[in-house]
């Protein structure tokens, strides 16, 4: 026994020696342990492909980013507690032509008809994700289940709140906001979808919720015999994915102008892709937004990249697919790694 | 003791162990057991909570491997490295827990290890017709149609001896298989092991009612510790000797009962509690200032207890009182606001967040005291953990560290630091040294004397009957689900209070 502890204190000053290179290797591999693959990614795409390197592509490729991570970061919170929203496609779908259908309502001005679109998109988005973590906590369901069914429900609504068609014709404030760029690199959308990511890190890192999103995704049971109950946070969670998808829904608005019943196909999909390239465990209690956010650039970056080496339109999906497989590939060594450096 | 022999020479026997020793992380499970089983008998395994008996079981199941010493079945070497080997070999046994496939029939489960088939498909005529037969041989009657999930546990029971029979297996393991039977049922099992013996199957048998060991049995053996302590013929004993055999371990590990608190006021009290509706009333309290024990044997309802005063688990019915308030509890959440906490026996499972780091664990229990404005405030978190560590001598480089790296005795001192966090009132431990070296445990007692020192209440469930002979004041018995007994520290006698938690047992078998 006096060995062991020998060796702990030993472990202690060793610490210490080299403190600043252990923190920063930790907090990289902590928070963004694949931000070293983004940056191997964009030095090859800069070295081989064809105006990659460029502002505008830089552009095109922050517009293009925007919805996934909105998306991604609630995501984020769900699989952070161990379950998966399905539904935010759908959900999406459904802002869109909710919050087109008032801004395009002639008995309002602009800018009240902007506020209150963006009120009943967040607001619509957040009462279904309610729903769904309601249903799953009050049945025991699983949420992969439920989601799906949330997925078909808000898709239906959405046709019959837009009477199956796209809506058009949105206030001209909100289309300029749209297209606005800052520092001539960051289109508004971008912007929004940075301070999203922000206030999610801040709210998991800092936060006590953000803690019991930690510990009820690493042993529920514990919690609960703690003294907690975790279903109001995990019903909180997915509130949090609803209102997401809602912010998601402006975005798409402000970047496409159209509200579309059958927008938001497949993005849950992306979005979950970019939680899991992120580094977030699927089984929940491990991983960060940060991560989220560079999951979200490295999937863009790929599609980009590829198409400007010229790469068949074919051959992307395969490509990206590997990727994400090859992501949680890796993220069973970097789980490992971390435990050599904690027990270092 | 010495050991007497079972009369007879080795072609009699039809197991034979020599010099088995078994050990797992910090446990010695099985110490230089030999002992042998006569072919055809009936045979009694009898043992203490944590006396090997387990152990034992799973050697011969082919779900451990013995670490020292050989097994000969049938007089041949026996080392089978899985369940399927060790049922291969003939031998079967039937875990007090049955997991039939609940989706399939029974005849499907019957014959599933070699399904009847024809051109390489299932042949259901052929299958159902010879599971037919095999159920009557055990006098079950039901259609072999019909789906495991609808049986009761007693004909899963048959439908595992059929399986025994169908593959002419010729030692057959029961562990605990009356415990949740009716007395009928019961009668009806002992029939059909009576059937068994005649066409020259032996069994052997393990259970907590010592009544009727003596319907089934021929000879014994019992284990004390891990070691073997006798094997002989039944006749000849009578109950209270065979209770004298499984007891009579020193006391050590303990060192010296400091319980000298001041015990006076209720700080727990419990009246009227049913666990299900159908459960014995409990009652009971425990003072302030005192350490009060639960013995029992395992799946006496101790745990069962504890989580439903808890909130863990819904109760049927029942007051709590906290010094002397009775408090509504439906919920942990209630049970912890009222000042309650329980250290649950799976502190892998339900007590610790083994990924998060000790400093994560400790504070969960109470994150308002380190919080402000729903902020955590790292610096008062850390402050707290750290002194917590210290307190509790705690050996871990960082509270930053994962608690998943900690030892054991690290491990339980988290979760105890935890509740300590959150400053009970009265402070429950389910198994508290369970799977512990013996530093960690002598640790963790005083640290439960301390809590008695500061007038807290202290309520141990252990199934290590010296460690509550060590440490408490008083000593409640649980037996199948009742209370048996209370004993009180100058009348403590490990004898006395196992046969208390044998009694209801025994009782359950009139003739």
């Amino acid at each position: 026994m006096s060995a062991n502890i020998e060796e702990q204190t030993e472990a202690k000053t060793g610490a210490k020696e080299t403190s600043v290179w252990d923190k920063l290797i930790r907090i990289s591999m902590k928070e963004a342990g694949v931000a070293i693959a983004l940056i191997l990614i964009l030095a090859f795409f800069s070295a081989t492909a064809p105006y990659f390197a460029t502002p505008e592509n830089f552009l095109k490729i922050f517009v293009q980013i925007a919805i996934n991570t909105v998306l991604a970061a609630g995501m984020t919170f769900v699989i952070l507690v161990g379950g998966i929203d399905l539904s935010v496609g759908s959900l999406l779908a459904l802002c869109t032509v909710i919050g087109a259908t008032i801004m395009i309502n002639p008995a309002f001005s602009p800018w009240q008809a902007i506020v209150l679109a963006c009120l009943a998109s967040m607001g619509t988005g957040a009462i279904l994700g309610a729903v769904n973590g309601w249903i799953c906590e009050k049945w025991k369901l699983p949420s992969f289940i439920v989601t799906l069914g949330m997925l078909n429900v808000a898709s239906g609504l959405a046709r019959v709140v837009s009477d199956n068609s796209t809506i058009t014709g949105l206030p001209q404030p909100f289309v300029d906001f749209g297209n606005l760029i800052f520092w001539g690199i960051f289109p508004s959308i971008f912007l929004i979808a940075i301070v999203v990511v922000l206030i999610g890190w801040f709210v998991l890192r800092y936060t006590v919720f953000g803690r019991f999103v930690f510990a009820i995704g690493t042993n529920e049971e514990a919690v609960r015999l703690s003294g907690h109950q975790p279903k109001r946070y995990k019903i909180a969670v997915f509130t949090i994915s609803g209102l997401t998808a809602g912010i998601a829904a402006m975005v798409y608005l402000l970047r496409l102008n159209v509200g579309s019943p059958v927008a938001g196909i497949g993005y849950e999909l992306n979005a979950i892709a970019a939680v899991i390239i992120g580094g977030t465990s699927l089984s929940g209690g491990k991983g960060s937004i940060i991560g989220t956010l560079v999951g979200a650039c490295i999937l863009q970056v790929l599609s980009t990249g590829l198409q400007l080496l010229g790469a068949d339109d074919n051959i992307k999906p395969i490509v990206i697919g590997a990727v994400i497989v090859l992501a949680v590939i890796l993220d069973s060594y970097r789980g490992r790694l971390m435990r050599i450096l904690e027990t270092r | 003791m010495h050991e007497v022999d079972v009369s007879g020479t080795a072609d009699d026997d039809i197991l034979r162990l020599e010099g088995i020793g078994k050990r797992f992380p910090g446990v010695v499970a099985l110490k230089d057991v030999s002992m042998r089983i006569g072919r055809g008998k009936g045979h009694v395994l009898l043992g203490e909570n944590g006396a090997g008996k387990s152990t034992l079981i799973n050697l011969l199941g082919g779900v451990f491997r013995p670490d020292d010493g050989h097994i000969l079945f049938d007089g041949k070497p026996y080392h089978p490295s899985s369940p399927l080997e060790a049922f291969k070999a003939g031998i079967r046994v039937i875990h007090q827990e049955l997991h039939p496939l609940s989706n399939l029939t029974v005849a499907e489960n019957l014959l599933f290890e070699h399904l009847p088939r024809r051109y390489g498909l299932v042949n259901y005529k052929e299958m159902n017709k010879r599971a037919a037969e095999l159920l009557e041989e055990v006098g079950l009657d039901v259609a072999p149609t019909t789906l495991a999930s609808r049986l009761s546990v007693a004909q899963l029971q048959l439908v595992e001896i059929a399986k025994a029979l169908c593959y002419e297996s010729k030692l057959l393991v029961l562990d605990e298989p009356t415990a949740t039977l009716t007395s009928k049922e019961v009668d009806r099992l002992f029939e059909i092991l009576k059937r068994l013996k005649q066409r020259g199957v032996t069994t052997l048998y393990i259970s907590h009612r010592l009544e009727e060991i003596f319907e089934v049995g021929d000879d014994v053996t019992v284990l004390r510790d891990g070691q073997h302590v006798i094997t002989r013929p039944l006749a000849g004993l009578a109950i209270p000797d065979i209770v004298e055999l499984m007891v009579g371990r020193k006391l050590s590990d303990h060192g010296i009962f400091r319980g000298d608190s001041v015990v006076s006021g209720e700080a727990l009290g419990v009246s009227g509690l049913k666990v299900t509706r159908h459960s014995p009333e409990l009652s009971f309290s425990v003072a302030k200032g005192e350490i009060v024990g639960i013995a029992g044997l395992v799946g006496s309802g101790r745990t069962e207890a504890v989580r439903a005063i808890f909130g863990a688990d819904a109760k049927a019915a029942g007051e709590i009182r906290l010094n002397g308030e009775p408090v509504e509890i439906h919920s942990p959440q209630d049970a912890v606001a009222a000042g309650l906490c329980l250290a649950t026996e799976d502190r892998k499972m339900q007590g610790l967040m083994l990924d998060m780091s000790c400093a994560e664990n400790t504070t969960i229990t109470d994150l308002a005291k380190i919080s402000r404005n729903g902020l955590i405030r790292r610096r008062a978190e850390e402050d707290h953990a750290q002194r917590l560590v210290r307190e509790l001598r705690i050996k871990t480089p960082s509270i930053r560290q994962a608690v998943r790296t900690f030892s054991g005795g690290n491990q339980q001192k988290v979760v105890i630091a935890k509740w300590l966090f959150r400053g009970p009132k009265v402070l429950i431990f389910d198994e508290p040294t369970r799977g512990i070296d013996v530093g960690a445990k002598a640790e963790i007692y005083e640290l439960l004397w301390k809590f008695a020192a500061e007038r807290k209440g202290v309520l141990v469930v252990s199934s290590d009957l010296p460690e509550l002979i060590g440490i408490c004041h008083r000593i409640i018995v649980f037996s199948d689900g009742k209370i048996a007994g209370e004993i009180a520290r100058d009348q403590f006698d490990e004898s006395r209070i196992l046969s208390l938690a044998y009694k209801e047992y025994s009782r359950v078998r009139q003739h």
